[in-house]
């Protein structure tokens, strides 16, 4: 009876079916024209990495006439350039790392158990994730100066700790309560301890879900620049901060700053395609 | 589901409470303390009471940024939740283009804040921009950095174009979320498009909207980084809104006090929004359930 309704919609001939035909083609439009007005700006970038600056200033044109690579090689070849990626690399690396390693066993223990003050330490999480990072920059500055981890990739790391281990927490507790408690209880009755059933069994189980808890981690750290920015001065400059100081500095190199940019997009673009049904998921916290 | 009650889920969770206690608590708790003190330098501090609270809600600049923000806040909402509706709505159900168009959309919201900045910045030049180009092409006087409408009008649209996807992608997973029953059920009754939208898509999107809404709230009201980059807060002021006056309050000219002030009133907007939006999150994990 569906397949027979749903099947029957696309073959359908009646003046019903022209309809449908015509309102599809209205979405496409809409879509075409949105897509498009997503797509400009970074073809701009894009094109206006891929100019000499002479070009760039000179000639208004719609597509570089001259290719050249020159302003990403600038970048790949110059220390304080591409330093600021491995800078920014690590530090997000190492926060992801530990995000998700602690988000882990207590994600777990929100979607299972429940406990004295476990939903007032939820939402008090949930504040963390929301709370603005302009009010934490002046004390994170000085909580890290005075701890001598002031410059170093550990306290960006730990700084974004601050919205990224509430975020996983919240996305892992969405994916884990999915799996039904049964596994757990089969599992202990079988004779697993506790840690090794988290790891041979529930891990696995919850695989997407990390990945994406890391994947949003990545993402949220990676394009973060005031805290970072705020807590570094020279060996663990990110990116984003890099760009900012070459904008001012003796009139602007405008192909090297767009190279720059089209570089920051490169590690979203690369996986979006396979976080591409998770990503709503993700932004609501793991709860769609 | 059912949980059971376990009070050793307490070592579960003890990581999270102290590294988000080290990176929380102690930064809020120097925030309170520099709200009621006073200095004149070389670390010297005095008792300063509620003072700069006072002078808080008398100063005119805090109120200015808040409405700024406040404004600004409501436009975005006002253009996003409608259009990301609107483009959900008109999103191809299953195939290769519902994959294309959910990548395509995801762009622009993995792009780090201030390349997003850069790229409207550079977007908007009347020399170099595509966009800057063709209004004064068009004979449109268009200068962000001079002129006050079309610096909002540049940080909106932007806005629009970074955040938008994020409410169509909420939307339409809400929407995907409908069985085909409900549509057939409209069809016999010969219901008619709106009617389809108003009694069966949207109630149904209801909740994953709220989500979506309140996270641009959120989002917005925090704004620091796009403006910073392609206004700087200017023309003027016309652009300060309300991280980008605190930072200049607490890192440019350093007055912790009065920055300090500024921190917690913010602080304590957002711990009610967050509120907000926590008991909508509740609500709508009780309903699945």
């Amino acid at each position: 009876m569906t397949d027979a309704t749903t099947t029957a919609i696309p073959g359908n001939l009646t003046a019903e079916g022209t309809k449908k035909r015509f309102k599809v083609k209205g979405s496409v439009i809409v879509m075409t024209l949105y897509l498009l007005f997503l797509m400009l700006p970074i073809y701009w970038l894009l094109n206006m990495s891929l100019k000499t600056n002479t070009e760039i200033l000179g000639a208004f044109s719609l597509w570089p006439r001259n290719l050249t690579l020159e302003n990403y090689a600038t970048i790949l070849t110059d220390a304080s350039w591409y330093m600021g990626y491995v800078n920014s690399l690590i530090y997000v690396l190492i926060n992801t790392v530990i995000s998700i390693s602690v988000a882990l066993p207590a994600a777990y223990a929100f979607s299972r158990y429940s406990f004295m003050g476990d939903k007032h330490l939820f939402f008090w999480l949930l504040t963390n994730r929301m709370a603005p990072p302009a009010v934490f920059a002046l004390p994170f500055f000085q909580l890290y100066s005075s701890v001598g981890l002031f410059d170093t990739h550990i306290a960006v790391a730990l700084a974004h700790c601050l919205f990224n281990v509430p975020l996983a927490v919240w996305i892992l507790e969405g994916f884990m309560r999915g799996v039904p408690k049964e596994i757990d209880e089969t599992a202990y009755l079988d004779g697993y301890s506790f840690g090794r059933f988290f790891v041979k069994i529930f891990m696995p189980l919850v695989a997407s879900g990390i990945g994406v808890a890391a994947f949003f981690c990545f993402m949220f750290s990676w394009v973060e620049l005031l805290l970072s920015r705020t807590l570094t001065s020279v060996d663990a400059k990110p990116i984003a901060a890099t760009m900012t100081r070459t904008v001012g500095a003796a009139g602007v190199d405008w192909g090297v700053l767009a190279a720059a940019g089209v570089l920051t997009i490169v590690p979203g673009a690369l996986v979006i395609y396979f976080v591409r049904n998770y990503i709503a998921k993700g932004f609501a916290l793991g709860r769609v | 589901m059912d949980k059971t009650v376990n009070q050793k889920a307490w070592f579960l969770v003890l990581p999270v409470l102290l590294l988000v206690a080290f990176s929380a608590v102690i930064p809020l708790m120097t925030v309170v303390n520099y709200s009621v003190q006073d200095t004149f330098g070389n670390n010297q501090f005095f008792w300063a009471g509620l003072a700069w609270f006072e002078d808080l809600l008398e100063s005119e600049r805090m109120w200015d940024a808040l409405q700024r923000q406040m404004i600004f806040s409501a436009i975005i909402l006002a253009i996003e939740v409608p259009l990301g509706i609107f483009v959900a709505l008109n999103m191809p159900k299953k195939g290769f283009w519902a994959s294309f168009c959910l990548v395509v959309m995801s762009l622009p919201l993995l792009i780090p804040w201030n390349v997003v900045g850069t790229i409207w910045q550079i977007f908007g030049r009347v020399d170099i921009g595509l966009l800057g180009y063709t209004l004064d092409a068009l004979g449109i006087s268009y200068n962000y950095t001079q002129d006050f409408f079309a610096a909002w009008t540049t940080l909106i649209v932007m806005d629009v174009w970074h955040w938008t996807s994020l409410v169509a992608l909420l939307a339409y997973a809400g929407l995907q979320s409908i069985p085909d029953a409900y549509y057939q059920a409209a069809k016999i009754d010969q219901a008619s498009r709106w009617a389809v939208f108003r009694f069966i898509e949207l109630p149904k999107m209801m909740g994953v909207l709220m989500i979506a809404i309140l996270l641009r709230f959120m989002d917005s009201f925090m704004i620091y980084t796009e403006p910073f980059v392609v206004t700087g807060g200017g023309p003027g002021n016309a652009t300060t809104f309300l991280s980008i006056d605190l930072v200049k309050m607490a890192l440019g000219q350093f007055d912790l006090g009065p920055a300090a002030a500024f921190s917690l009133m913010y602080f304590l907007v957002i711990l009610l929004i967050s509120w907000v939006f926590y008991t909508v999150m509740v609500n709508l994990d009780k309903r699945e359930s």
